[in-house]
């Protein structure tokens, strides 16, 4: 297994393996529930937190969990946490819990969250399985949040509820609506991508040979 | 799966084994959602009832109380019953300004475009005209749908409408009391707020009649 050092292991979720700007994991909650920033927000924050809870039990019982059951071990342990934040964003903040709806409950379907557990905190010691969920927590809000900002500011010329356009700003509805986040999240990623191609470019023009023996990478 | 799993070197974990680990862990789940369950309950609780309480003084255009009535054995008693669930009972709400009757606060649901619309609104039986409507519950299309909560046009013109309601679309009214507009590109939640007024008046208004008789 290739060896990491913990700063790699934080910062790898938040961009370079962004889950879902990179990786197009978690794509079911970040099309459905992105058409506000509140709701993005709350969403990301609660996935955030099944994410760490369940990395850090799972590699604190690694040992204790045969390899036969630890898909189905796994699983209950996130859907522990994800009730536990479901009652926890009923009881705290009732508005949001309502306009989430079901998706709360599916975050335990979100197969970011399960392959973290299989692929890196399983495998790894507690203090690198928090770093990893803490980064890849971290990535997936970012990218709600990005998804959230660019609907509610097209979509109900709002940011966070505060109108930003006034009132002769007709909304464009479809970006709230469920196309709105196919095309919201098809423009992030072409964005994203000629960004990434453009600076493959650029280091192939100033350090051809570089490239060639692979060291850019 | 076995020889798979021989290949790879690993032993096979007895039958025991695998279920002792997925026992403790369930149990040690069940433990933990108990405990943040009790906690949260109490105040996931209060929230709805006093949302509920807020909506029925908006209602009831603020009276000065409000009694419960429930619905047992089909009939209508002010007496809560002492067993049985109580979250599925069916209330009915009735407001007082001094010694008068405000009106009633009724709520009532059926499926809107997407998911069950909830709401509540307030009924004066004498003049047979609305007081008030707010929506509790609905998942209907933001934008479109969700202006059954947030249009403060539609949500308003429900204040004086004589039952039974009915729905015409813009500018094609004829200025009739129980006319209410509907929501352009909305039809079918404001057709479901309409419809859920009528069936809840036709589904209440007897049992007060006949609770009001016996008094």
């Amino acid at each position: 297994m290739k060896t990491t050092t913990p700063s790699e292991d934080v910062l790898r979720g938040i961009w370079r393996e962004n889950p879902v700007l990179i990786q197009l994991l978690g794509l079911c909650p970040a099309l459905a529930v992105t058409n506000t920033v509140a709701n993005s927000l709350a969403m990301g924050i609660a996935t955030f937190f099944v994410l760490t809870g369940s990395s850090v039990l799972v590699a604190s019982f690694k040992k204790f969990i045969p390899h036969e059951v630890r898909i189905s071990t796994y699983i209950l342990i996130i859907a522990t946490f994800v009730t536990l934040a479901d009652m926890t964003l009923e009881a705290v903040v009732p508005e949001i819990h309502k306009a989430l709806g079901a998706f709360i409950a599916l975050i335990v379907v979100n197969c970011m969250i399960l392959g973290r557990q299989e692929a890196f905190a399983s495998k790894r010691p507690v203090g690198r399985a928090l770093l990893d969920a803490v980064g890849t927590g971290v990535g997936f809000i970012i990218a709600l949040l990005m998804m959230g900002t660019v609907r509610e500011v097209i979509g109900n010329g709002t940011f966070l509820g505060i109108p930003l356009f006034g009132s002769s700003y007709e909304p464009w509805v479809v970006m709230i609506l469920p196309p709105g986040g196919f095309l919201t999240l098809g423009a992030l990623l072409l964005g994203l991508n000629w960004y990434e191609k453009k600076k493959a470019e650029r280091q192939m023009n100033l350090f051809p040979e570089r490239v060639k023996t692979g060291e850019a990478a | 799966m076995n020889t798979e799993l021989q290949d790879t070197g690993r032993a096979t974990t007895s039958s025991a084994k695998l279920l002792s680990t997925l026992g403790v862990a369930g149990a040690l789940a069940g433990m933990l959602i108990v405990v943040v369950f009790q906690k949260t309950e109490p105040t996931i609780r209060a929230y709805k009832a006093e949302m509920l309480r807020l909506a029925i003084h908006e209602v009831l255009q603020e009276p000065d109380r409000f009694d419960t009535l429930y619905v047992v054995d089909g009939m209508l008693t002010a007496e809560r019953p002492e067993t049985g669930n109580f979250d599925a009972l069916e209330q009915l709400f009735v407001g007082y300004r001094g010694d008068d009757l405000v009106g009633l606060a009724m709520v009532g649901a059926k499926p809107g475009f997407q998911d069950i619309v909830r709401l509540i609104f307030g009924y004066d039986p004498e003049t047979e005209a609305l007081l008030g409507m707010t929506v509790l519950e609905n998942k209907e299309t933001p934008g479109l749908g969700d202006k059954i909560v947030k249009d403060s046009a539609f949500v308003g013109q429900f204040e004086g409408v004589v039952s039974p309601v009915v729905g015409v679309k813009v500018g094609q009214g004829s200025g009739r009391p129980e006319e209410v507009d509907m929501i352009t590109g909305a039809t079918i939640s404001s057709r479901t707020v309409i419809d859920i007024i009528n069936l809840t008046i036709e589904r209440w208004i007897p049992l007060w009649q006949e609770y009001e008789g016996a008094r």
